[in-house]
């Protein structure tokens, strides 16, 4: 069903010394101290990783849950918040297709998809044979998951032990560590636009609408950097 | 916190999981070669550089609490340790954590 042989080299992808899995350890420790102390329980907390596996989804949640919004409020805003894996998805879906495939192994394993294991898959896809990629994929996306899942537990309990200044430490880890893989993947004509581009639109955009400003100037910028790669090469 | 955690928690996973669905959906039908890829990967890194800046210049929750010249010293540390380092991402991403912890407490 699914091979083990790829499988187990995407769970060993995500281990390497320098993987997106620190990154990612270091915010699900902080997510689990936050859904602590918003009166979560273990259970329910880890519930919350398994099932979102997505930072900013579950920080929009916390946030709404505090001022009291309403379930309706809370789709609307997560929906939004993370709609950055739309595309996200889609420009890794073609890379895993093979005709052999079943589909659910798509239409399962896209769960897997966010920041950190799309990095590790984006820089380790092309040494992988293209019918076993998709179990490549697996094996990144269960190995960050279970990091995720840990580190949720590990930060649920060390709560009581950090205090605001290590939280405030953990919170700056992964905005830094994805600037600086942002910075590293530069490395065409386009790709250099749409990360530059989407940097400084993103913050602009937010003057017009906080909500919209990550959607609205990723979409501007990412349009704009297609037309630009197309003209000046690849 | 009237509302039930559960039924919170299975909202956000499933607001979640629609726009990796209609991902998964959305690319049965386009080939890596194709334009439109192209076109939806520039997409991909840019709407994330534009979360990661606005995270970083108008963060919300811990921190934004840092005060904004620390958060700039931080970013332009971390990005010239990063080619310093020939491009490590390890030293960067741990040593902005030790940094940013040292300023705040100097400052505050």
């Amino acid at each position: 069903m699914i091979n083990s042989k790829y499988f187990l080299q995407g769970i060993l992808a995500s281990k390497k010394f320098d993987s997106p899995a620190i990154a990612l350890g270091a915010s699900f420790v902080a997510i689990g101290a936050l859904l602590k102390n918003l009166g979560f329980t273990i259970q329910e907390s880890i519930f919350s990783t398994l099932l979102t596996y997505a930072l900013p989804g579950s920080l929009v949640m916390a946030e709404s849950m505090l001022i009291g919004a309403s379930l309706v409020n809370i789709f609307l805003a997560v929906w939004l918040v993370n709609s950055r894996l739309y595309p996200m998805t889609v420009s890794i879906m073609p890379l895993l297709k093979h005709e052999s495939q079943p589909k659910w192994k798509y239409y399962l394993s896209c769960h897997f998809v966010a920041v950190s294991s799309w990095l590790i898959l984006k820089s380790n896809y092309e040494e992988i044979e293209r019918k076993y990629r998709i179990d490549f994929w697996i094996g990144i996306g269960t190995a960050t998951w279970l990091v995720a899942i840990a580190s949720t537990i590990i930060g649920y309990y060390a709560s009581d032990f950090l205090n605001r200044d290590m939280i405030i430490a953990l919170a700056i880890i992964n905005p830094i560590y994805f600037m600086c893989a942002m910075i590293g993947v530069m490395k065409t004509v386009q790709l250099t636009s749409a990360i530059l581009l989407g940097a400084l639109l993103g913050p602009i955009f937010y003057f017009v609408s906080p909500e919209w400003s990550v959607l609205i100037g990723g979409l501007v910028a990412g349009t704009i950097s297609y037309f630009i790669g197309e003209k000046y090469g690849n | 916190m009237a509302i039930n955690i559960v039924l919170a928690i299975l909202v956000t996973s499933l607001a979640t999981y629609l726009s990796r669905f209609l991902g998964a959906f959305t690319a049965e039908k386009i080939s890596e070669k194709s334009k439109i890829y192209r076109w939806f990967n520039c997409l991909a890194y840019s709407t994330l550089a534009a979360l990661i800046s606005r995270i970083l210049i108008f963060p919300s929750g811990d921190l934004s609490e840092v005060n904004y010249n620390l958060r700039i010293i931080v970013i332009l540390l971390s990005i010239l340790i990063f080619y310093v380092t020939k491009r490590n991402l390890v030293y960067p991403t741990v040593l902005s954590a030790i940094i940013l912890a040292a300023l705040n407490s100097f400052v505050v």
